[in-house]
């Protein structure tokens, strides 16, 4: 009887973020029977496909009890980079003098750069962590500020926007009927980064870095590189975000994704992994993504304003995290 | 003299376990209680009862005579029943007298008081014949001296009953002496202690009565004047002590595999408990298990890092099958045939939140892929199988959760980590520290056997025993300095003792 119970909670510690995503589903679909159109649905992905995007890589972090709070600021200045040399360069002529209107209207080439720029924002953050010993909390939220300083200062403040129909269509296209290019690009890069971290050294390695350090470098792991390498990774993940979303508003800014941060964050905890490391997945990143979606766009057919949604989320996030740590000590008792 | 506390036919189950039946527990006032057991046996979840931190089933407690039930860790401290964990539970940058009384500080208010809060503590540890200033902070002490401050904690709180899990398990020969002497004093007070080991020696030393725990049931219970060591054994195990594994050969060869010429350290000020070395020299050969014996603190651990290039040393020249070589850090030592199994399990060798699998491939995962880095999980699972059978591994299934498993499966698990590695040199801390009698028998046995097949073993032990028992050859260490050598047939307790802890003695060899 008793262990039968027992199992029942782990169960349901385990699917808990999936079953609340459904609860959501059924009390919404109830409340407005629209909200279940596939219209709104394919939105709700859309809404959430960059934010989620880089949970994705966020989610590395976290495995290695890290966290990255500059995605947002480094997500604007690799949009905004990516942006400009698309349309001939003219701010990166102004700040640097060299001529880059030869790569104008390449969308490989701008998409490209604003990964590299994520990447080097990444290493530079993960060399700080790793070398430096400074802790990831600092490191990235001197470069949440470092960054939305030099994207300001990269577009004087302004935004570059007005793109052709090549480059918004990784924003705004659709392929298959409904489905919004941004939502394929995150579900697969979903499904290839949970591939990378289930079945590949490198993903054992992470687990094994976060759920314990020493005993990782003791069985003759390079934790370093390691540990550089996730902070790289989620680089990449803004720096694409920064792309995809200066595409999908035909606008760059230099306050694009102020505030992502949080519901990046929000969207790897709500999905189970834990801050303190070594436990998680990106299947509960995708889920802890699509819930957050799927609470905003319900508070919206509701009518319920902006503002409380961010009161709402903000709630469930200390919520998913007590939930997790109620069940694992009643696992204990 | 009457029961201070009595646990009446206590019920517990876990998920696909029934970890207690019917167990009862009866300590009188004044008594050392020996609480024995294998790891697995139920002597935890029994203290953990007692403690608030497990609710049992069924059963009942009487505490000083009344009928309690224990809710919270909180309300059993308050009714006087302390525990001393194995893992401490100090606050590391705080001072000692701000850990013994740690949420019953002595002020006004909100104000703290620094003076009564020093002179009180003072007061308690001079009980305990403690000479350390309260103000210390407890990084800067060693373990035995950390364990005295929760025992001086322990005591300051008024404490009825103390129940001392494992306390001697992380402390050298000396250190040992004086705890049980503390025992004895607290006895003398009319504190009741409950004392859980796996050293029978000091049981036979210190307690007045035992009760023995078997598969979650009692096994025998009897003042300790009515029993011998084998009696005990076999109330533990169910077979007599002539079965504990005893090596019959030496495999050593004359074939050296390592050699360290004045190994060197520092002195690292963020870690004062960390020993420099001065000067070690020694070497090990093919087949050989080699013996460092050394109080805690003696620099034994010290050495083994350095030299397996999980900390820096100063100076030193380290030459691995006659090659000199350098050693940067533990993948340098990995590449080169060198595995270490450290001294703490749970903290620098387990991934407990992984399965049994991953643990024993993490080192070994280089030989178990495919095209770009993936994990073939056939070839793992193969391998993982034949350790579970050469070494015995006890485990529900290989995704059973490493931290679910007893300690002698544990280390087997980190054993087998490095067996899978193929090592030419086995570097073991403290290899059976914290498991059971029978399991520390396979651990020993398995050691042999792998000497047999010419891999070198450099064995650290705080037990004297273990290393007499187990050595082809033996060094002693003291503070940072080797203090002597000797050969399996002339070692004793009695020199190795010498050599260990007094100052001035010189090598022989």
């Amino acid at each position: 009887m008793n262990s039968r119970r027992i199992d029942v909670i782990r169960l349901l510690g385990q699917f808990a973020p999936f079953l609340f995503l459904i609860a959501l589903v059924l009390i919404f679909t109830s409340l407005n029977p629209r909200f279940l159109l596939p219209l709104n649905l394919w939105n709700i992905l859309r809404q959430v496909s960059i934010t989620g995007l880089i949970a994705i890589g966020m989610t590395f972090v976290i495995l290695t009890a890290g966290i990255d709070l500059s995605v947002g600021s480094l997500l604007a200045l690799a949009g905004l980079v990516c942006a400009d040399i698309y349309k001939g360069g003219e701010f990166f002529t102004r700040l640097f003098g060299a001529d880059v209107s030869g790569l104008a209207g390449n969308v490989a080439i701008a998409a490209a750069l604003a990964m590299i720029i994520g990447v080097l924002g990444g290493l530079i953050q993960g060399i700080a962590v790793t070398r430096l010993g400074v802790p990831a909390f600092v490191v990235t939220l001197g470069g949440l500020s470092v960054f939305r300083g030099a994207a300001l200062q990269y577009s004087n403040g302004g935004p570059i926007s007005t793109f052709d129909a090549t480059y918004n269509f990784w924003g705004q296209g659709k392929v298959l009927g409904d489905v919004p290019v941004p939502v394929i690009i995150f579900l697969a890069f979903a499904v290839v980064a949970h591939i990378i971290l289930r079945y590949t050294r490198y993903g054992r390695h992470v687990y094994a870095v976060g759920g314990n350090i020493e005993a990782a470098r003791l069985s003759g792991l390079n934790t370093r590189r390691l540990i550089l390498s996730v902070y790289v990774i989620v680089g990449f993940f803004a720096g694409l975000g920064g792309f995809v979303l200066s595409s999908r508003l035909n606008s760059s800014e230099a306050v694009a994704g102020n505030g992502y941060e949080l519901t990046v964050i929000a969207s790897v905890v709500i999905g189970g992994t834990s801050l303190f490391g070594g436990r998680g997945s990106v299947l509960g990143t995708v889920v802890g993504s699509v819930l957050i979606g799927v609470l905003n766009n319900g508070l919206v057919l509701m009518n319920v304003s902006s503002y409380v949604q961010q009161i709402v989320i903000g709630c469930i996030i200390v919520l998913a995290v007590w939930f997790d740590q109620f069940i694992k000590a009643r696992q204990k008792r | 003299m009457t029961a201070i506390l009595e646990m009446r036919s206590i019920n517990k189950a876990f998920p696909g376990v029934q970890a207690l039946s019917e167990v009862t527990l009866t300590v009188e006032r004044g008594q050392i209680h020996g609480l024995l057991g294998e790891n697995g046996a139920g002597k935890s979840t029994l203290m953990k009862i007692l403690a608030g931190v497990y609710a049992p089933d069924s059963g009942e407690i009487l505490f000083d005579g009344a009928s309690v039930s224990i809710a919270t860790p909180h309300q059993a401290q308050q009714m006087g029943i302390v525990t001393i964990y194995q893992e401490f539970t100090l606050v590391p940058h705080l001072t000692i007298a701000e850990n013994v009384f740690i949420g019953r500080e002595p002020g006004v208010g909100a104000f703290l008081s620094w003076g009564r809060l020093r002179d009180q503590t003072r007061a308690v540890m001079d009980g305990l014949g403690i000479t350390l200033d309260p103000m210390t902070p407890v990084s800067a002490l060693s373990v035995a001296e950390q364990q005295m401050v929760e025992i001086a904690r322990a005591l300051s709180m008024q404490s009825k009953v103390i129940v001392m899990d494992e306390p001697t398990s992380a402390l050298s020969e000396h250190e040992v002496h004086q705890l049980l002497d503390i025992c004895r004093d607290l006895k003398a007070k009319g504190i009741s202690i409950i004392f859980i080991t796996h050293h029978l020696e000091e049981v036979m030393r210190v307690c007045d009565h035992i009760t023995v725990l078997r598969d979650g049931r009692n096994a025998g219970s009897a003042p300790i004047g009515d029993v011998t060591l084998d009696n005990i054994i076999q109330m533990m195990v169910g077979r007599s002590a002539s079965e504990l594994f005893k090596r019959t050969q030496s495999y050593a060869t004359a074939e050296t595999v390592l050699s360290v010429r004045d190994l060197r350290t520092a002195a690292d000020p963020n870690n004062p408990n960390k020993t420099a070395l001065h000067g070690i020299s020694f070497e090990v050969r093919r087949g050989e298990i080699l013996g460092i014996a050394g109080l805690i603190g003696a620099g034994r651990t010290e050495a083994a890092r350095a030299i397996f290039g999980a900390d820096r040393f100063e100076h030193g020249a380290i030459t691995f099958e006659g090659k000199p070589v350098a050693i940067r850090s533990p993948l340098d030592a990995i590449r080169l045939g060198i595995g270490l199994i450290p001294e703490d399990r749970k903290q620098q060798a387990l991934f407990l939140a992984l399965a049994v699998r991953e643990n024993l491939s993490i080192a070994a995962l280089g030989r178990l892929l495919h095209w770009i880095n993936f994990v073939r999980f056939d070839a793992e699972r193969q391998m993982v199988e034949r350790y579970r059978q050469a070494l015995n591994i006890r485990m529900s299934g290989q995704d059973q959760t490493v931290g679910n498993l007893s300690g002698g499966n544990q280390q087997k698990v980190v054993i087998a980590r490095w067996l899978a590695m193929e090592p030419k040199l086995l570097i073991v801390d403290e290899p059976t520290r914290g498991i059971d009698v029978a399991a520390k028998a396979e651990v020993h046995q398995l050691l042999d056997e792998l000497a047999s097949r010419g891999i070198a073993i450099v064995m650290i032990s705080s037990e004297l025993p273990e290393i007499l028992s187990m050595s082809d050859r033996i060094l002693t260490i003291r503070e940072g300095r080797l203090t002597g050598e000797f050969q399996r047939a002339e070692a004793t307790e009695e020199r190795l003792m010498q050599a260990m802890a007094l100052s001035g003695a010189s090598a022989s060899s």
